[in-house]
């Protein structure tokens, strides 16, 4: 699902280009090295003014059991969190020197399997990178996702609904974190927050996390092909998405926090 | 994590209420919890609240073959799910009991009494047939799962919609949802669960108990009826011994909730169609209150990405060139090739323990990559040359070892092998453990007599 090395993508380019130089060139390898150079020039067009996200909403607290609780929706995906901790932990899962995070991530419809695991394990990576477990040792933190509709971004709504979870469970994180989906097309065409349909019909799908300090990546989690600028320019364009998701979060708590 | 378990003080108080009539919530005795119901974009989902027990509720569907006993029916499947994050003492191996007695009440009412129709689900007798899977999740614990399931599972099936089917001799035509507006399901009659607590052996009893009731009751009795005051399924777990006039008295009070409930869901059922059919917002988002502190919704936000260019480019710009990795493959034999030189041995002169690899044999075997890496060689041509560099290289390497007059020092195992070869350069000093003779050997060749070993075998 990573992909390779960007180095191929810069090799390729290159003997297309050496060869239309060397010989007549034939109609198709023109156009490819047109496209070619144009992406390594002047780098893919974005969607200009249609760039955006979708409708925004999250409820926090909305479960009475687990320590903290939201409910994210970004369009039609909606995500469930709950999070338990710092709790007790099992013996044989304890660190003596700081909090166990687990992550739990249920699919709507059939039994978890290997997509689940994988998502799980990248998303209990970022929260380790930002949850202050030295503060908690010998504990767990166990955070527990629903999937109550995908419409595509589904990983990036994970993220966001794990880290408003986070915050109203309380638990000390050193930033928040949030997750933005690029999805790049076969004309290169940038689209950020992509539906599902957008996602089966791109050529290259990027999630990043990003965090709230500094907007540093993360995590991120690719599948398809592209070349290395595109790679920066869909960063760039996460980072810029990422400010306004770090806008909704402070906006949401700070209507729930503000004494006004 | 452990149940909490529940202190003595706080199980009297509650029993002592229950005497005098009192519930901790202020509801009666008959009163059921605000039954809030949310439908999703997708058809087929659900979320079903009874007070605080939330109910995430899910139906997909799916052509197979059938049973092999039903031939003509459609496939039925129900999966009750006790997800994490609804109670903490949910963990994957901890609930199997109450799981298991979910399923199988949410199976008798749902499958036996036959309220879907199952020979509509059929698309050719014996080789296709709908299977419908209806998967629902339990969110938070608040007491009463089976109440909520059951009323999920309903409301999710008569929500759903199947695609359109069409048979045409032996073709079969799969309509999607935009060719063809798919097809609810035949529904029958809607059965609902009712639970009834016991307490004090009996002799009080209330509806529709939350967590705290639930736990210290004696007994539950769960009837699952329709609106036409049709029994479905039965059940009394808890070892409680019951009256006949009491389970009588029961299966009224469950007529009436059944009769108000049902009408609950038919009235959102209703709304939702009107909503879809106006072509109004609906799904999750719709019925997140807006009144709540704790809500916020924020609407499409577009993006300034016009300057990502001009960043990455910067980013390339600065950033280091990837360092190119050298590989040049040593070929020692057909079968068996090196890449890199390895890191030095730091094992000790063991006998018997080191890796020829690990010697930079740079001397010894043919460098093939001059003739290997260029596009242009055909295939036949490295073929051969392949074949005359592995001769080379066995004569080579049998020319060395004749010439090596290795000096065996003496045949005990524990002191230090070493070997004096005084005109080769010292190719790598290896770390060497303790030994009476190291000032004398500049260069240590314990391979070679591997070699020769090798050579003659």
């Amino acid at each position: 699902m990573v992909t390779q090395s960007v180095r191929s993508a810069r090799g390729r380019a290159e003997v297309i280009i050496a060869a239309t130089r060397g010989v007549g060139a034939m109609e198709e390898e023109m156009h490819t090295d047109a496209k070619i150079r144009a992406e390594i020039g002047t780098g893919c067009s974005p969607r200009g003014p249609g760039c955006s996200l979708r409708h925004f909403a999250c409820e926090q607290n909305l479960l009475s059991r687990p320590d903290g609780s939201a409910s994210f929706l970004q369009g039609d995906t909606s995500v469930l969190a709950g999070v338990y901790g710092p709790a007790e932990v099992k013996v044989s899962k304890e660190i003596f020197n700081k909090a166990t995070l687990e992550v739990i991530l249920r699919p709507k419809i059939g039994l978890p399997g290997v997509a689940e695991k994988s998502r799980e394990r990248l998303i209990r990576n970022t929260c380790e990178a930002v949850v202050l477990g030295t503060l908690h040792p010998r504990t767990s933190i166990t955070v527990v996702l629903q999937v109550v509709s995908d419409a595509g971004s589904l990983l990036a709504c994970c993220l966001n609904a794990a880290c408003m979870a986070l915050v109203d469970a309380g638990v000390p994180m050193r930033a928040l974190f949030c997750g933005v989906t690029c999805a790049l097309d076969s004309d290169g065409t940038l689209v950020l927050d992509p539906t599902s349909k957008q996602e089966k019909e791109a050529r290259a799908v990027l999630t990043f996390a990003l965090d709230s300090v500094e907007r540093k990546l993360l995590m991120s989690s690719t599948k398809g092909l592209y070349s290395d600028s595109e790679l920066q320019q869909c960063l760039a364009a996460a980072q810029a998405a990422s400010q306004h998701v770090f806008r909704f979060y402070r906006e949401s708590l700070q209507r729930r926090y503000s004494k006004s | 994590m452990k149940e909490t378990p529940l202190s003595n003080c706080e199980r009297r108080f509650l029993l002592r209420a229950i005497e005098e009539k009192k519930r901790l919530d202020g509801r009666q005795t008959y009163d059921y919890r605000n039954i809030r119901i949310s439908f999703g974009t997708d058809y087929g989902c659900c979320v079903v609240e009874l007070g605080k027990t939330r109910v995430l509720g899910q139906v997909s569907c799916e052509l197979v073959s059938p049973k092999l006993n039903r031939a003509t029916e459609g496939i039925l499947f129900f999966n009750l799910e006790l997800s994490q994050m609804a109670a903490p003492a949910f963990e994957p191996g901890r609930q199997s009991d109450l799981l298991v007695k979910l399923n199988r009440l949410l199976e008798r009412c749902l499958r036996n009494s036959k309220c879907i129709d199952t020979e509509s689900l059929c698309v050719v007798a014996g080789e296709k047939v709908w299977q419908i899977r209806v998967d629902l999740h339990l969110l938070n614990h608040d007491g009463n799962i089976i109440d909520a399931a059951s009323i999920a599972a309903i409301v999710a099936l008569c929500h759903f919609r199947r695609p359109d089917v069409s048979v045409q001799g032996d073709e079969i035509t799969l309509y999607t949802p935009e060719e063809r507006d798919p097809v609810p399901l035949s529904i029958h009659h809607m059965p609902i669960c009712v639970s009834f607590a016991f307490f004090q052996q009996g002799t009080y009893l209330l509806v529709d108990p939350n967590e705290r009731e639930e736990r210290v009751m004696d007994g539950l009795l769960v009837i699952a009826m329709n609106k036409h005051r049709e029994i479905c399924t039965i059940q009394s777990s808890g070892g409680i011994m019951l009256l006949k006039d009491q389970v009588l008295r029961c299966s009224k009070i469950a007529g009436v909730k059944v009769a108000e409930i049902t009408e609950l869901i038919l009235k959102a059922l209703e709304n939702d169609q009107k909503v879809r059919k106006e072509g109004g917002k609906f799904g999750f988002a719709e019925s997140i209150a807006n009144q709540r502190i704790t809500a916020f919704k924020m609407e499409k936000a577009p993006i300034d990405t016009s300057d990502v260019e001009e960043k990455a480019e910067e980013i390339i710009a600065e950033a280091e060139p990837p360092s190119e990795v050298v590989s040049t493959p040593v070929l020692w034999t057909p079968g068996t090739a090196q890449i890199g030189e390895g890191v030095e041995n730091s094992w000790g002169d063991l006998e018997d323990s080191e890796k020829e690899d690990d010697e930079g044999g740079g001397d010894e075997a043919i460098i093939l990559d001059s003739i290997k890496m260029d596009t242009g060689v055909e295939v036949s041509d490295i073929g051969s040359q392949e074949q005359k560099s592995y001769k080379e290289l066995g004569t080579r390497l049998a020319e060395k070892t004749e010439g090596d007059a290795p000096i065996i020092l003496s045949d005990s195992e524990e002191e230090e092998m070493i070997i004096l070869e005084p005109d080769k350069n010292p190719k790598k000093i290896r770390t060497q453990t303790t030994s009476a003779k190291q000032e004398k050997a500049p260069s240590k060749k314990p391979v070679k007599r591997r070699k020769k070993k090798r050579a003659a075998n």
